[in-house]
């Protein structure tokens, strides 16, 4: 019974907050509805037991991907109301493309429904869930030894990332004072020292 | 009883409201990123469900790794929203012809 309120709790609240993101007027208002979109959906996974997936929801979302969000609509000095000209054109295609969409997935879930497809037997090796094993104990038995390179793959695609990221938005700034390597390395004795011997009372020719 | 349809009826209207989004705003590419992030937390919701009701836990590793996926997406695609803004002074995206593609 409390399985079915939490259910309905966190399934109204994603979509209620899901709505709020796309039709809110301010930006910093989206995110912030995507915050609590995103902290129900960990809820919702909680509830079917995959614990793992619902604290990096938690955390890689709202810690790292929102806050990110939100800076950025913060750094900018945008005019969001002229940004949303073109809403009220925009709303009848868009709401009857989104009821098709509807329709047709609902057909699809309705189809799953009265009977699977049948596209062959499962695999012998498939990673089957064990009963005293925790969620994350099993995740990483999973992760570590059959996923390893898939793994190490995904840190590759984040290191890709953060290094585009950076190369993108860096600004070398030229300041006066800025130390120039290149020329110091390429400074030689000849062109920098030179002997002079003047006369008394003659002074140098800088 | 709470079935696996259920959580694909969430999850479906959950991606039919990102497609909404990117519809609705076309101009503003921050929300149009944001609606990206709504449909692919619908599709991580469809794999944690499957795995959850058939017992089998690669879906949540596959999760894993759209979120890893989408969190870098969300990385360049904030980046590069910062630099066209240091060149245009806007973020209108519906017309964007820069570069004559």
């Amino acid at each position: 019974m409390i399985q079915l309120l939490a259910f309905y709790l966190f399934a109204t609240i994603i979509l209620a907050s899901a709505a709020m993101v796309i039709f809110a007027r301010n930006p910093v208002h989206s995110v912030l509805w995507l915050i609590v979109a995103f902290f129900n959906a960990a809820g919702l996974m909680v509830l079917v037991g995959a614990e793992f997936i619902a604290m990096l929801l938690v955390i890689v979302y709202v810690g790292a991907v929102a806050v990110l969000f939100l800076f950025v609509v913060m750094m900018l000095d945008i005019d969001f109301a002229e940004l949303r000209a073109g809403f009220a054109r925009n709303l009848p295609l868009g709401l009857i493309l989104a009821v098709v969409l509807v329709c047709e997935l609902i057909l699809g879930i309705g189809a799953y429904k009265a009977g699977a497809v049948q596209l062959g037997t499962p695999e012998a090796g498939a990673a089957t869930v064990r009963d005293g094993v925790p969620n994350i104990q099993a995740m990483g038995d999973l992760l570590y030894t059959k996923y390893v390179f898939l793994f190490e793959v995904a840190g590759l695609i984040l290191l890709v990332a953060m290094v585009g990221a950076i190369v993108l938005t860096h600004r070398k700034t030229f300041s006066a004072r800025a130390q120039n390597i290149g020329q110091q390395v390429a400074r030689r004795p000849e062109d920098a020292v030179r002997n002079e011997r003047p006369g008394v009372g003659e002074g140098v020719q800088l | 009883m709470i079935g696996i349809e259920h959580y694909l009826v969430v999850s479906s209207i959950l991606f039919v409201m990102g497609v909404l989004g990117i519809f609705l705003n076309r101009k503003n590419v921050i929300i149009i990123l944001m609606a990206i992030e709504l449909i692919l937390l619908a599709v991580n919701i469809n794999l944690v469900a499957f795995s959850a009701f058939l017992g089998d836990l690669t879906g949540q590793i596959f999760a894993m790794f759209v979120l890893t996926v989408a969190a870098g997406e969300a990385a360049i695609g904030l980046a590069i929203l910062v630099i066209y803004f240091r060149g245009r002074g806007t973020i209108a995206v519906d017309d964007v012809n820069r570069m004559k593609g």
